[in-house]
């Protein structure tokens, strides 16, 4: 994918993922956009809190973070064609998230197949090498045709 | 002797235990989840509002809203379960969940949903089943649907952290 292909895809996901009423609610932003990877953010908020004594924000707020940045690291995918749907998401939850602090998801799509794209992230605070939660998924894919072409190109390379 | 306790009494105990189980935590307010008792059975009910829409022009339910859904009936049905124990033995009345840390909820360790079929604009219930329930750790099974109680949208299982009770009496 060239820079400009990528600027392109980036302009368009942006676009619908600001025109999503749940990730409105959450008041999520994109904050990084790559090739088959992404970083999303959103901000405490006291409404998101799941333990009132501790002020900690409820792992669901967080799922949906890292749900959100998953489907948006899949449209990142330079042979992502049309629209992703989570078939199945795991979250792990390792700590509880600070209070008052932005929580961060970091998405990437390690593997797409024609159909699925399995999708691994972490949320975390400031240092994700100390997440707060994994989540790993699987995806909806529909791997552009092109994509098919190049594939047997590369086999018929590779019996040569 | 003692009299037995009027129904009405009984049905104050239980549903003062659980709306205090359930006020208590501002992220079901704002999912606008609801829980409709039935003796000791729940069932969680997430009314269609727009803000839970993930995908427009579907329009579907966002996935992150299905799973916040089905945590929190998971995380409640502990909780509930737990208390339901405590009022039968006669340990707790609703004056005195807060006292007795029954708001303390499990901590999730992991949470995996399947996604069965796109969540449609419309309210959706959840019953979770307890699996298993130590003195630590707890398994949960959730099953989530919208018309049709056959036709599930999702379901997922998780394993939760229980926490210590301080102990009553």
């Amino acid at each position: 994918m060239t820079e400009e292909e990528l600027r392109q895809r980036v302009a368009v996901a942006k676009k619908f993922m600001g025109a999503l009423p749940f990730c409105h609610a959450l008041d999520m932003r994109i904050d990084e956009a790559g090739i088959s990877e992404a970083v999303m953010s959103m901000p405490y908020d006291p409404q998101i809190v799941g333990d009132p004594e501790t002020g900690v924000v409820h792992g669901g707020a967080v799922s949906a973070l890292m749900d959100t940045c998953c489907g948006f690291a899949v449209n990142l995918h330079p042979e992502c064609v049309g629209a992703t749907a989570t078939i199945d998401l795991r979250m792990d939850y390792m700590r509880p998230a600070r209070p008052e602090e932005r929580i961060f998801a970091k998405a990437h799509v390690y593997k797409a197949t024609r159909t699925v794209a399995f999708v691994r992230a972490i949320a975390y605070e400031d240092d994700p090498e100390n997440p707060v939660a994994t989540a790993t998924g699987a995806f909806v894919f529909n791997k552009s045709s092109k994509a098919g072409k190049d594939k047997s190109a590369d086999k018929s390379g590779a019996a040569a | 002797m003692n009299k037995p306790e009027s129904l009405q009494a009984v049905k104050q105990r239980r549903d003062g235990v659980l709306t205090a189980l359930v006020d208590s935590i501002p992220y079901i307010k704002f999912m606008n989840i609801s829980f409709d008792r039935r003796g000791d059975e729940l069932t969680a009910i997430m009314q269609f509002e727009h803000k839970l829409i993930g995908n427009p022009t579907i329009p579907a339910i966002h996935g992150g809203a299905t799973a916040s859904f089905l945590e929190t009936a998971a995380l409640i049905e502990l909780a509930w379960q737990r208390a339901w124990t405590a009022m039968e033995d006669d340990k707790l009345d609703a004056d005195d969940v807060t006292a007795a840390g029954y708001l303390r909820l499990p901590k999730t360790i992991d949470f995996t949903v399947d996604y069965l079929r796109s969540g449609l604009p419309r309210d959706c219930y959840a019953r979770a089943r307890v699996n298993r329930s130590g003195r630590r750790y707890a398994s949960v099974h959730v099953e989530a649907w919208q018309d049709n109680r056959a036709r599930l949208f999702a379901q997922a299982t998780g394993h939760f952290l229980m926490p210590r009770l301080d102990t009553v009496g």
